[in-house]
């Protein structure tokens, strides 16, 4: 009856959802980059740490429904510990795999509960809920390449706004 | 068929409304379509009502029958259009109390009819220093032109804001309008909140110091029995899709001497008088407003629109909206934390009732609902500003009309409890 519903709020989802990852304020960050949705009122902050190219420490803020909560708590959980380089393969397939375009999930414990956002393509409207804590993210990990530690502008995956 | 005959026979205890919902369900065949296994529960009215068969079928006969351009066609058919097109025009005259059928310009929508007005009278008449009011809870429709048209002009926007409770707050009008006020544009019924804003006191405030008013009635037309002269509004615009009409047909009253002096909208074919290459006079009201072939199907379909209104009785329509809003407020109190923003009393709102969940967001709520065929809208609603002063980002709104009832309410209350467990908060 609302097969569609359970695969978009899987349970996995529900539970990132319920109890988000990644919280834990992070007062000694290198980056800093916001994150908002004007139309759903999403908003999300993304700080982190780094080490050379190492993501040591990640924290997520995120105010909004149930899919870019969820999202950003697998953010955090995924990319921890891990270099630009990696973070930045896993967003590409992240937004590949919501986008519904042709991208191999690779077959490891990082996509364990990634993969569970697969549900989100059946509702269009909810994909931009999805990628948000994404797309805050790598405007951060840009901004610091360029220099520079917090970001003036939003992050959206709102394209018309 | 939906009648004004006052049904005696209702059992006691059972709302007062005089309309016969059943019936006029039934006229309604997009009711009858199963949304996800479910039987369509439409409450999202207040962004666009649903059709009844016979408009769907004043359309469809229309292209059967008549369809031609119209005004400068010699043929019959030409004719035939010409006439159903004006009849529309005398009738929605009719419709809003009696006004004259050349203060009735037709356009795209209630946004278009605002940016005419902005276009045309703002330009002429706004000048540096001047101010414009507009309220708290305006749709972006009425608070955008005034504000770009304010800042090509030097001009200043005025606020007037909102209460905790969703009324306009009142208290300060006498020095928001004043003498520097050259036009009030104000909302008749708030699409967030639904409250019924008090026009005609603003709109005597508004006259004492020389001010026009613009209301914006895109929400109170299809609710309200509307009369603009006794509202004392000077522009008055709204959507023909919201009151059972088609889309892209938007409604403007404007009082004829202003209409006289304000210049065109836009230009080119079936707004000229003479055109040369050493002149161009422009058409009488109201085609100098209706520069090109305007939307003449929608048009003559709105007629069929506004006949099913009045035969369903604007009264009926009010008065069954206060009953089921009534009704639907009750039931939502009911459920712990749930918040419902705008006035609690049913005389002063009409029926887009907004709320928010202390923990599930809008949008979970929307995608939940339509998952048990229940259709509302969730977001900020095309009013930011009222957002801000709610301290929302967004609400769930659920809107009434007359073929929703207590059965419709009872269904989006069930799955609103559904809906808590399911996200287990």
């Amino acid at each position: 009856m609302s097969s569609s519903l359970d695969d978009m709020y899987r349970e996995i989802i529900m539970d990132h959802y319920r109890s988000p990852r990644g919280r834990a304020p992070l007062p000694n960050a290198d980056v800093s980059s916001d994150g908002m949705n004007p139309s759903c009122g999403d908003e999300i902050n993304v700080a982190f740490s780094m080490d050379k190219d190492i993501l040591t420490d990640v924290h997520v803020n995120c105010k909004g429904c149930a899919i870019s909560v969820a999202s950003g708590s697998m953010l955090a959980e995924t990319v921890k510990g891990k270099s630009f380089e990696d973070v930045r393969k896993i967003s590409e397939i992240v937004k590949k795999m919501l986008k519904g375009e042709e991208v191999e999930i690779p077959d490891d414990p990082d996509f364990e509960d990634l993969s569970a956002l697969k549900g989100v393509r059946q509702f269009p409207v909810r994909i931009k809920c999805a990628l948000l804590a994404w797309v805050t993210l790598v405007e951060g990990m840009e901004k610091y390449r360029a220099g520079g530690a917090d970001s003036a502008k939003a992050a959206t995956t709102e394209e018309d706004q | 068929m939906p009648t004004d005959t006052k049904n005696s026979s209702q059992p006691a205890g059972r709302p007062s409304s005089e309309l016969n919902v059943d019936l006029i369900k039934a006229d309604f065949p997009i009711l009858e379509e199963k949304v996800n296994g479910h039987r369509l529960v439409y409450l999202d009215s207040a962004a666009s009502s649903q059709k009844p068969q016979e408009v769907v079928h004043a359309l469809s006969q229309y292209y059967r029958h008549m369809h031609s351009n119209i005004h400068r066609g010699l043929h019959t058919l030409a004719e035939r259009a010409t006439v159903a097109y004006e009849k529309s025009r005398q009738h929605v005259a009719d419709f809003i109390g009696g006004v004259e059928p050349e203060e009735v310009i037709f356009n795209s929508g209630t946004t278009e009819a605002i940016n005419l007005v902005a276009r045309t009278w703002g330009e002429a008449n706004i000048n540096e220093g001047d101010e414009i009011v507009v309220t708290e809870m305006e749709h972006h429709a009425n608070f955008v032109p005034w504000f770009m048209l304010a800042q090509r002009k030097k001009a200043v926007i005025r606020k007037l804001p909102i209460t905790v409770c969703g009324h306009l707050d009142l208290s300060e009008i006498d020095s928001i309008i004043g003498p520097r006020t050259k036009l009030v544009a104000i909302t008749h019924m708030s699409n967030v909140l639904g409250t019924i804003n008090p026009i005609q006191e603003i709109a005597a405030l508004a006259k004492k110091h020389g001010a026009l008013v613009l209301g914006d009635g895109a929400q109170a037309a299809p609710h309200l029995p509307i009369n603009v002269r006794d509202l004392g509004v000077d522009f008055y615009a709204f959507s023909a899709h919201k009151m059972m009409g088609p889309t892209g047909l938007g409604l403007l009253y404007g009082r004829r001497e202003l209409l006289e002096a304000m210049p065109p909208y836009k230009f080119g074919g079936e707004m000229i008088s003479k055109v040369s290459f050493d002149e161009v006079t422009f058409a009488e009201l109201p085609h100098k407003f209706e520069a090109g072939t305007p939307n003449i199907a929608d048009v003559v379909t709105f007629d069929a629109a506004l006949t099913y209104l009045e035969r369903v009785g604007m009264n009926n329509a009010r008065q069954h909206e206060i009953d089921l809003t009534g009704y639907t407020i009750e039931k939502l109190n009911s459920l712990n934390g749930l918040e419902i923003q705008g006035p609690q009393e049913v005389e002063q709102r009409g029926g887009a009732i907004s709320f928010t969940d202390p923990t599930i967001h809008p949008h979970d709520i929307s995608t939940f609902l339509d998952s048990r065929g229940i259709a509302i809208r969730a977001g900020h609603h095309c009013a930011q500003p009222l957002m801000r002063a709610m301290g929302k980002v967004a609400t769930a709104r659920a809107s009434l009309y007359i073929y929703n009832d207590r059965s419709d309410v009872d269904a989006l209350v069930e799955a609103l409890v559904e809906m808590r467990k399911y996200f287990g908060l």
